[in-house]
């Protein structure tokens, strides 16, 4: 367990509160645990971008202290990309759903992953759209429910960790808000990862996806995640079979690969004068 | 075709004494002088014909100079890489043609809701849809305007010749930065691939505008804070002045509100930043002599086969006038409703089919017959239509004339 040196509420905009978040929302947790990180890597506040897209994950950005702005549903990526490239000394962090990231944002996604871009992407994955009322999401598992799928989603979704890897991310990440501990630590890797970093959070949607499928309560949602998820450690262990329908949890790949600005950076040093 | 002095006065710091270079460009190379020495540091965009030589240019010498350019996956990446880099504090751009600028429509409202300066060049080709990509139009002046959703501030201005595709795109940068707004270049393909010599002045004379940046301490500092129609300062990533930024409505703090005092008071705010100095801002160009037997109206390339029908009825002793708007939005609407009392009869040429019409006869009032030439084939309007449509209409008085003798006689 990282010890933070600040007090993570500090980097609160507490005149901010309450947030608009429902009672039971996963995703204060994941808020939580990347102003932990933050903390712990003793990052300059005025360093700080965070960029989010538009859904309830989205709101994040607006009740904390650093340089926020909330962009478009899916464009986080691509405002992140121009920030980064303007100010590399900026730590960026993309905060995102799995709506705004996968479906509307998804093209963004591959193509940041690709270019290995400094961003640091935050999915908080609640399964389904919750800002507009739950309807089907490229992560809504087969055979759940939404607004949008009363019969039962026959649509499969994405293993977004896997798309990650796939599109080229150095550091590709898979927690829980039941695994609340293991956050702040796998989010700090992911900000310190020099390349395309994705942290998957999966997160409950007490109000939508947990109404729907028929987990209601929050301490439902959080024995869900903790029965659903294992451990890249355990899961070793266990057959295809066993595995099926489960969510590897913890640091899931990483590999070195020159990073799309500073490999811009020495395009300076070889045109320089031509 | 001269640049306007209007046009100059604005671009260049003194005027006399100075040594132009000539430069033989074409259109888009001119855009990218033009931006240059604007200041840009930063392009994102995706390519499309007609306007992707920008993109090349720029691609070349960006990184000569410590500018940044990148190749996003699509117009709408491009569009918010701009806005992300201009809130990051860099000078901004893309490129882009009708297909490309129909993606770019929502983020265009986001720069003007959030109040980031960004230049849009849109070089128009024929549509809709795919259309014809390699031919001239001027299809893309209501996108231009009025694309995006909800009430918003934009300034168009549309070049007629490559001289003036390297002046408004500095006075277009310039106009951003100053307003923090989303400005729109919108040359059509021909002005885009024309090639002509461009005096172009030294750097140092080039008028530069950059935005204000905050002072005073961090936690005073209200970013969206509204007074009047003056333009607030804007703090940059990496500064110490962090606020929040969002497409939503939002307070001084730059804060999401669903107050719909603020809602009112915010949109009124955004459009009076443009309107309120619609006067400063007109760009347009005429040529009336003091009893014109008719008057065009034209912009773009269509003002330049214009040019021509005026100078061949001046030979004939027959005197035609010549009113080339350059901005489009705001549109010199006062100016042109001064000539209303001049002449009868106005002539409108569009490369479309009627774009422009309401925002002229609104300008020009009821009292003057307007007439509207208009062509949506990807070809330039030929002089001899202009000739044959002016010559028709001479007809069609004189016919009027003589039956109206008859009829009293």
């Amino acid at each position: 367990m990282l010890q933070p040196p600040r007090d993570p509420k500090e980097f609160l905009r507490l005149d901010r509160m309450p947030h608009i978040w429902c009672p039971g929302c996963g995703n204060g947790i994941i808020l939580g645990a990347f102003l932990r990180a933050v903390a712990a890597l003793e990052l300059d506040q005025n360093n700080v971008a965070v960029v989010s897209g538009i859904g309830c994950s989205s709101r994040a950005a607006g009740y904390i202290d650093f340089h926020t702005t909330h962009t478009a549903h899916g464009r986080a990526i691509p405002f992140a990309t121009g920030i980064k490239m303007h100010k590399p000394s900026q730590t960026v962090v993309v905060m995102t759903g799995d709506g705004d990231c996968m479906a509307i944002g998804g093209n963004h996604f591959i193509h940041a992953a690709r270019r290995n871009i400094d961003l640091t992407v935050i999915i908080f994955n609640n399964f389904i759209y919750g800002m507009t009322s739950g309807q089907a999401s490229p992560a809504t598992p087969l055979n759940s429910f939404a607004t949008t799928a009363v019969y039962g989603s026959i649509e499969p979704p994405f293993d977004i960790c896997k798309m990650a890897q796939a599109a080229g991310a150095t550091y590709v990440a898979r927690g829980t808000t039941f695994h609340a501990k293991q956050l702040p630590i796998l989010i700090a890797d992911a900000i310190k990862n020099p390349g395309f970093s994705v942290v998957e959070v999966l997160c409950g949607c007490p109000t939508h996806f947990g109404k729907l499928n028929k987990v209601g309560s929050p301490v439902e949602l959080l024995q869900l995640q903790r029965s659903i998820g294992v451990s890249v450690k355990d899961a070793a262990l266990l057959t295809p079979e066993q595995l099926a329908g489960k969510f590897l949890l913890g640091e899931l790949h990483r590999e070195t690969r020159p990073e799309y600005v500073s490999v811009y950076s020495k395009l300076f040093e070889r045109v320089h004068g031509v | 075709m001269k640049t306007p002095d209007i046009l100059l006065r604005q671009i260049l710091i003194e005027n006399e004494g100075i040594v132009f270079q000539k430069k033989f460009l074409q259109g888009n190379e001119a855009v990218v002088e033009g931006v240059l020495a604007a200041g840009l540091s930063f392009y994102a965009g995706y390519p499309i014909t007609p306007s992707t030589e920008i993109a090349e240019i720029l691609s070349v010498r960006l990184p000569r100079i410590h500018g940044k350019f990148i190749q996003m996956e699509d117009e709408i990446a491009s569009m918010g890489a701009i806005i992300g880099a201009s809130l990051a504090g860099a000078k901004s751009m893309t490129a882009t043609s009708g297909p490309g600028f129909s993606l770019m429509q929502e983020l265009i409202g986001y720069a003007g809701m959030a109040q980031v300066p960004c230049l849009i060049v849109d070089v128009m080709r024929t549509g809709p849809s795919t259309g014809l990509p390699t031919a001239s139009a001027q299809g893309d002046v209501m996108q231009a305007i009025w694309g995006t959703h909800g009430d918003h501030p934009v300034v168009v201005a549309a070049p007629s010749t490559v001289s003036e595709m390297y002046y408004l795109s500095i006075w277009c940068l310039n106009v951003a930065e100053e307003l923090r707004i989303p400005v729109i270049l919108l040359p059509d393909e021909i002005v885009g691939h024309s090639r002509e010599v461009v005096s172009v002045p030294p750097l140092e004379v080039v008028r530069k505008v950059d935005r204000k940046k905050p002072s005073g301490p961090p936690e005073e500092f209200k970013p969206f804070h509204i007074n009047g129609t003056e333009v607030g300062p804007m703090a940059q990533m990496g500064d110490q002045y962090r606020h929040n930024t969002t497409g939503l409505f939002y307070d001084d703090e730059g804060f999401p509100t669903n107050s719909p005092k603020r809602a009112q008071e915010l949109t009124t705010y955004l459009l009076e930043k443009v309107l309120s100095r619609q006067s400063d801002l007109v760009l347009y160009d005429q040529d009336v002599d003091d009893n014109p037997e008719l008057i065009i109206i034209a912009y773009g390339s269509v003002a330049r086969a214009a040019e021509y029908v005026v100078s061949y009825f001046k030979e004939q002793g027959r005197f035609i006038g010549l009113f080339r708007p350059i901005t489009l939005w705001p549109f010199p609407s006062t100016e042109l409703g001064l000539l209303a009392p001049r002449c009868t009869r106005f002539l409108l040429a569009e490369s479309n089919c009627g774009q422009m019409t309401d925002m002229v006869k609104a300008a020009l009032g009821s009292a003057v017959e307007l007439r509207c030439l208009n062509q949506s084939d990807g070809l330039p309007i030929a002089p001899s239509r202009f000739i044959e449509t002016i010559e028709q209409w001479s007809a069609d008085v004189k016919r009027k004339e003589a039956a109206y003798v008859a009829t009293t006689a």
